[in-house]
C-alpha cells in the first residue's frame, strides 16, 4: 500500500463525486425539452454558420513560448530539489541555463511575439 | 499513543487494530481505511464549499455596503444549503448540436482537477492524504487538468461565445502557469524537497519573509489561474456573456461554481503551505490537531485577501493581462529564482545574515520592478499623448496627479 494507491483511490473518488451529484440531480430534475429551449444561445438571434470557426494564430505563438518555459521548469525542478547538495559552480551552471532561456524570452519579446494584436 | 495528543493517528490505529482483530487481512484493512479516508476528505472538501460560498457572499456584501445573504438562518448561514437544494432539482438543458462526451466531461473534470489537489495537502504533521515525495509536481500536473476541462466544455458546447472564452482562458491559464511554476521553484530550493510536508517542516521561518517576491508572484498568478477578478476574462459578462459555461444549466453549471470556489480556497491552502508555514504554529508539533487550526486560519487570511481583490479591482484588458504575465511576472519570477539561488548558496548557514540578505535582495528586486513600471508608464503616456511633451506640460498632468503651476 503505497501513497500512490491512495492517489489512485482519491482520483477515482474525485471523479465519481461530481459525476454522482450530476446524476442524482438529473434524476430529480424535470425533463421537458422543447426546440426553443434547446436552441443555441446567441443574443436572441439565430446562430449563423458553423460554431467551430478558425481562430487567431496568436494563440499558437503563446502556446509555443509556454512550451519552452514549461520544459525548462521540468529541467529545473530536480536541480531545485537537490539544491542543498549542490556546489556554487553547479548553481552558476543552472543560472547560465536559465539565462539562455531568458535570452529566448527577450528575442520573442523584441520580435513582438508577446504583443496581443 | 494518547487520544488527546493526536486523535487522528489514534483513530486510524484503533480502526486498523479493530479490522485486523475481526480477521480482515492487513493489506485489505489498510485499503479500506484509505478508501474511507479519501471519501471523507473529498466529501468534506465538497461540503466545505457551502461554507465558502456563504463566507464570500457575506464578505463581498460588506465590501459593497450591503448585507449579503441574511434571510435563511442566523446571518443567512443556511442560504447556500437552500441554493444547493434548488439547483439539485433544476432541469438539465442540453442544447442542440453539443458534442456530448466533452460537454458532460467538462464539469466533472473541472471539480475533480481541484479536488485532487487535496490528496497531497499536509493538513497537520500526521494528517496527510498521501505524503508523496513529488507532491509539488503532482499539484502542477493536476492543475493542468483544469485547463483541459475548460477546453472540453468550451469546445463541446456548440456555442461561439463558449469557444472564444475557452481559447481565451487557455491562453490566460497557460501564460500564468509559467511564472507560477517558476515561483514554485523558490520554496523547493529553500527546503531542498519536492514534498509539501517537508516544505512545511523546513519553515521555522515562513518563506514569505525569505522570498517575498516569489510569494507575490505566486499569489497573483494563482488568482489568475482561478480566473477571478481582476483576471476574470474567461467570464467577461460584457463581451462573452458568461464564458465557457454559458450553455450549462442546473447542477452542471453548479459544478463549475463549486470548482471555482474550491479552487480559490485550495490555492489559498497551497499558498499557506508554500509560503506561510502550513500547519506550523505554537504547539503544532505536540498537538498536531492544533496545526489544522493554524493552517486553515492562514489560508483563510489569504482567501480573504483574494476576495478583497475580487471586489475592489476592475477587470484587465486581454493585452494587459498577457503583458502582466509575460513582461512583468515571468522576468520577476526568474530574477527571484536567480537571486535566491545565488544568495542562499553564498551564505549557506541559517541565521540573521542569510535572512537579512535574502530579504534585502528581494526588496531591491521589487523596487527595481516598480521603477521599471513607472518609467514604462511615462514612456507609454508620451507615446499616446505626444502633445503633452511638446506643449511643455509635465507628464503627470495627463495622469491627473499633480498640476504644474501656470506662469
Amino acid at each position: 500500500m503505497t501513497a500512490w494507491t491512495y492517489i489512485g483511490i482519491f482520483l477515482a473518488i474525485a471523479l465519481a463525486l461530481p459525476a454522482a451529484a450530476i446524476f442524482i440531480s438529473w434524476l430529480l430534475g424535470p425533463k421537458k425539452p422543447d426546440p426553443i429551449k434547446r436552441s443555441v444561445y446567441e443574443c436572441g438571434i439565430e446562430t449563423v454558420g458553423d460554431t467551430w470557426v478558425q481562430f487567431k494564430a496568436q494563440y499558437y505563438i503563446f502556446g509555443l513560448v509556454f512550451l519552452v518555459f514549461d520544459v525548462e521548469t521540468v529541467f529545473l525542478f530536480p536541480w531545485a530539489a537537490a539544491y542543498n547538495q549542490l556546489t556554487l559552480f553547479m548553481v552558476l551552471e543552472a543560472i547560465l541555463f536559465i539565462l539562455i532561456l531568458v535570452a529566448g524570452l527577450l528575442y520573442a519579446w523584441r520580435k513582438g511575439a508577446l504583443e496581443w494584436v | 499513543m494518547d487520544f488527546w495528543t493526536d486523535p487522528y493517528l489514534f483513530l486510524v490505529n484503533w480502526l486498523q487494530e479493530l479490522l485486523v482483530g475481526w480477521g480482515v487481512p492487513a493489506a485489505t484493512s489498510a485499503f479500506l481505511l484509505m478508501l474511507t479516508g479519501a471519501f471523507i476528505l473529498a466529501m468534506g472538501a465538497m461540503l466545505f464549499v457551502l461554507g465558502l460560498i456563504w463566507f464570500e457572499r457575506k464578505i463581498a456584501g460588506r465590501f459593497q455596503d450591503r448585507f449579503g445573504p441574511n434571510r435563511i438562518g442566523p446571518w443567512g448561514i443556511i442560504q447556500p444549503l437552500a441554493d444547493m437544494l434548488k439547483i439539485f432539482t433544476k432541469e438539465h438543458i442540453t442544447p442542440d448540436g453539443v458534442d456530448l462526451v466533452p460537454y458532460n466531461l467538462g464539469p466533472v473534470l473541472s471539480v475533480a482537477a481541484v479536488l485532487a489537489v487535496w490528496a497531497v495537502l499536509p493538513f497537520t504533521l500526521s494528517l496527510v492524504g498521501a505524503d508523496l515525495d513529488v507532491s509539488v509536481l503532482y499539484v502542477v500536473a493536476i492543475g493542468g487538468l483544469g485547463e483541459i476541462a475548460v477546453v472540453l466544455s468550451g469546445w463541446g458546447s456548440n456555442n461561439k461565445y463558449a469557444l472564444l472564452a475557452a481559447f481565451r482562458s487557455v491562453a490566460q491559464l497557460l501564460s500564468y502557469e509559467v511564472p507560477l511554476v517558476i515561483a514554485l521553484l523558490v520554496p523547493v530550493m529553500l527546503s531542498g524537497s519536492l514534498s509539501l510536508n517537508d516544505i512545511v517542516r523546513g519553515q521555522t521561518l515562513p518563506y514569505v519573509i525569505l522570498a517575498p517576491v516569489a510569494a507575490f508572484v505566486f499569489f497573483l498568478t494563482s488568482i489568475a489561474e482561478v480566473g477571478r477578478s481582476p483576471f476574470d476574462l474567461t467570464e467577461a459578462e460584457s463581451e462573452l456573456v458568461a464564458g465557457f459555461n454559458i450553455e450549462y444549466s442546473g447542477l452542471k453549471f453548479g459544478m463549475f461554481y463549486v470548482a471555482d470556489f474550491l479552487h480559490a480556497f485550495t490555492i489559498s491552502l497551497l499558498f499557506a503551505v508554500l509560503f506561510l508555514g502550513g500547519w506550523q504554529g505554537p504547539y503544532a508539533v505536540q498537538y498536531p490537531m492544533l496545526g489544522l487550526l493554524w493552517f486553515f486560519l492562514k489560508a483563510g487570511v489569504v482567501y480573504f485577501i483574494g476576495v478583497w481583490m475580487r471586489v475592489s479591482f476592475p477587470r484587465f484588458r486581454i493585452d494587459q493581462m498577457m503583458a502582466i504575465s509575460w513582461k512583468l511576472l515571468t522576468p520577476l519570477a526568474i530574477a527571484a529564482v536567480i537571486l535566491t539561488a545565488l544568495i542562499a548558496k553564498l551564505i549557506p548557514t541559517d541565521g540573521i545574515l542569510r535572512t537579512g540578505s535574502l530579504l534585502a535582495a528581494n526588496l531591491l528586486l521589487a523596487g527595481c520592478a516598480m521603477l521599471a513600471l513607472i518609467l514604462n508608464r511615462k514612456k507609454k503616456i508620451l507615446k499616446e499623448f505626444p502633445l503633452s511633451a511638446a506643449s511643455g506640460f509635465s507628464v503627470k498632468d495627463v495622469t491627473g496627479k499633480t498640476q504644474r503651476s501656470a506662469q
